[in-house]
């Protein structure tokens, strides 16, 4: 018994780091209806330019900002140039475009600093806290559990931003329609800006995080195959579905992978998350927190 | 002035109904496939037949399987080459398992085994939509090349999944030199894409056009949704299949799972998108826009590199081909966002009016 809650709390915990990435499709998708496969690549780009700027000779705070001053400009260079000559296309259309963006990143990435892996260290240890082990007899990385911290942070601001700002109003409007919420006065160009600075600054987050437990290397912009069950489960455009299909996912991968996996021969990992959405998505097609969409005619 | 259907009278349903109604079309088309056939196997090089036109040919095909989903079904699939493995595993154990049995025929067993593993991951369609599905499709694309490397009995038992493809032998005849290999596959394509553009213009294809455009309304004015879209999802599947047998026998020889990963599934939906959804065409266009420009992009900057003697290190060089292949992808994405064949399209309406514009 032991062992499983071992094994569910340790899940739990990774799953909060998928819903760190995840929160950043939400963020881009809520507010302009893009489905943003480069979030991936944005979290690469900005764990590596952290990386990067603290092998330069930065001091790590001062590499935290610049580091975000290179996401916000980022985010308004993709703005300006990709978004704002596509406004009313087709999704898939849009979603190709940030396909493209994606190798546009990698390439740019690793051509400035490098391909080679780099070991990021936040003075977080990945190891058992003792009194937990103590008192119950469970491993808690201590890692884990500020990682865990972070995410509770940043989704409490996320949804206090959304629900409570005037900014987070005008996000909300446009993305529920993009001509009635310019009809009303509300600058989507300025709106789309800010929504990319903000998932940028997500992916830092998420960068920082991901990459201080695996290494700064080119596998981590394959994180966003990790986030898109999460984000189908939770639904695209809920926050707190974010969260609580991180939680679900990666509990139950774990779970799949210790009791489950010995007997299908192992390496289950790779397409559970996937089947497990998928069956959520049967019964709630617009997954757990998603805006229920009625269709007419 | 050279585009003109004036004077071209349909005298009969069947006339009007043709694949090609317009004569210039028929001509030209006719005159691509005899230099195809003809002119091509006979002056191109081993190295532009294997290397370029081979794989053009076959991933055109799966991306015409894709646009038959995708495009006129309007269901978003990124599982298009766990379909394909689907059809080169199947055609495989066919070719092995069945003694005496006519490769082609394997072929089409791939295909179509391929095609209820379509119906099969399909039927989520019917309640999902939108990304939902297609990243729902995702986990066909997972697990489908998890289940093909784990169960060995799929790859004769090889110890990591890996198959070699048997030769291809049709009434005797060993395809072995790359013109035959490409006169097999062209074949085997030409076929298959008009009968894609047949089905396009039947009933089917309006069905599947219909539940594209808004799938309550088809379903309001009498069209079977779940029919629909599931045969669009085992037709697809199909293509896919075939395609990927293909791949395997007369392009890659020995294949293991992995090279039909995600990745190959984003370059055939790149094919799609840009050679423009929804037409048969664009799959040709955009499949030769994706196989080409990797490889135009590597020759002008290593051209580049050691003419004006920049001596940019290896790693830069396939750094920049990336960031330019993702800046041309955007850049065609806002040019022409409705594909190449839309291109060809507005094309055809100049020359009409060509040289009196008004």
């Amino acid at each position: 018994m032991q062992f499983f809650f071992e094994v569910l709390i340790g899940g739990l915990l990774s799953g909060v780091m998928y819903s760190l990435v995840a929160l950043g499709f939400v963020l881009i998708y809520k507010a302009s209806g893009v489905f943003n496969f480069a979030q991936s690549a944005m979290v690469f780009l900005a764990a590596l330019t952290y990386v990067g700027l603290l092998e330069v000779g930065l001091s790590p705070w001062l590499s935290v900002l610049a580091t975000l001053a290179v996401m916000i400009l980022f985010a308004l260079a993709v703005e300006r140039i990709v978004l704002r000559p596509l406004v009313n296309q087709p999704q898939i259309t849009l979603f190709m475009a940030t396909i493209g963006l994606t190798f546009f990143i990698e390439g740019l990435a690793q051509m400035v600093w490098g391909a080679n892996v780099r070991a990021l260290d936040l003075g977080l240890e990945d190891a058992p806290i003792e009194w937990v082990t103590e008192k119950l007899g469970i491993n808690v990385s201590k890692f884990d559990l500020a990682a865990a911290g972070v995410a509770a942070i940043l989704v409490t601001a996320l949804a206090l931003f959304f629900n409570r700002t005037r900014i987070g109003r005008a996000l909300r409007a446009v993305a529920d329609d993009h001509q009635a919420a310019l009809a009303v006065g509300i600058p989507l160009k300025q709106i789309w800006a800010i929504v990319w600075s903000v998932a940028g600054a997500v992916a830092l987050v998420a960068g920082l995080l991901w990459g201080a437990r695996n290494g700064v290397q080119y596998a981590l912009t394959f994180v966003a195959l990790k986030a898109l069950p999460v984000l189908i489960l939770g639904g695209f455009d809920s926050v707190p579905g974010a969260i609580v299909g991180g939680l679900i996912i990666g509990a139950s991968e774990k779970l799949a992978e210790v009791y489950l996996g010995p007997y299908v021969g192992g390496g289950i990992e790779g397409w559970f998350p996937y089947v497990l959405a998928l069956l959520f998505l049967l019964v709630r097609p617009e997954g757990l927190f998603g805006e229920k969409i009625i269709r007419r005619i | 002035m050279f585009y003109r259907e004036a004077g071209q009278f349909k005298a009969s349903y069947g006339a009007d109904l043709a694949i090609f109604p317009i004569r210039q079309d028929l001509i030209a088309v006719l005159g691509i496939l005899i230099f195809a056939f003809i002119v091509v196997p006979l002056t191109a090089t081993p190295y532009i037949l294997t290397g370029i036109l081979i794989p053009f040919l076959i991933l055109s095909l799966a991306a015409v399987g894709l646009n038959i989903l995708t495009g006129y079904a309007g269901q978003l699939s990124l599982g298009t080459a766990a379909f394909m493995a689907v059809g080169a595993f199947a055609a495989f154990n066919f070719a092995l398992r069945v003694p005496g049995i006519p490769i082609l025929l394997a072929f089409a067993g791939g295909g179509v085994v391929s095609a209820l593993v379509g119906v099969l991951f399909g039927l989520p369609s019917l309640r999902i939509r939108g990304f939902y599905l297609a990243v729902a499709t995702l986990a066909a694309q997972f697990f489908i090349l998890w289940f093909l490397t784990k169960v060995g009995w799929i790859s004769n038992y090889n110890s990591s999944g890996v198959i070699t493809a048997q030769q291809i032998v049709i009434l005797g005849y060993a395809f072995i030199t790359p013109a035959s290999k490409y006169l097999l596959i062209l074949s085997i394509v030409t076929v298959m894409a008009l009968a894609a553009k047949n089905m396009a213009r039947s009933n089917v294809g309006r069905s599947w056009m219909a539940v594209r455009d808004m799938d309550v309304a088809a379903e309001v004015i009498g069209i079977p949704l779940m029919r629909a879209k599931l045969l669009a999802f085992a037709v697809s599947s199909f293509y896919c299949g075939v395609a990927g047998a293909l791949f395997a026998y007369a392009y890659l020889g020995t294949v293991e799972p992995e090279a039909f990963s995600l990745d190959l599934s984003f370059r055939i939906l790149f094919m799609v998108i840009i050679g423009g959804v929804g037409t048969v065409l664009g799959s040709f266009l955009g499949s030769g826009f994706v196989t080409l420009l990797p490889i135009l992009l590597s020759v002008t900057v290593r051209f580049l590199d050691s003419n004006l003697g920049l001596h940019i290190a290896e790693s830069s060089i396939s750094n920049l081909e990336l960031m330019l292949f993702g800046g041309f992808i955007i850049f065609f994405l806002i040019v022409e966002p409705h594909g190449l064949a839309r291109l060809w399209q507005i094309a055809k309406e100049k020359l009409r009016l060509w040289p009196f514009p008004h």
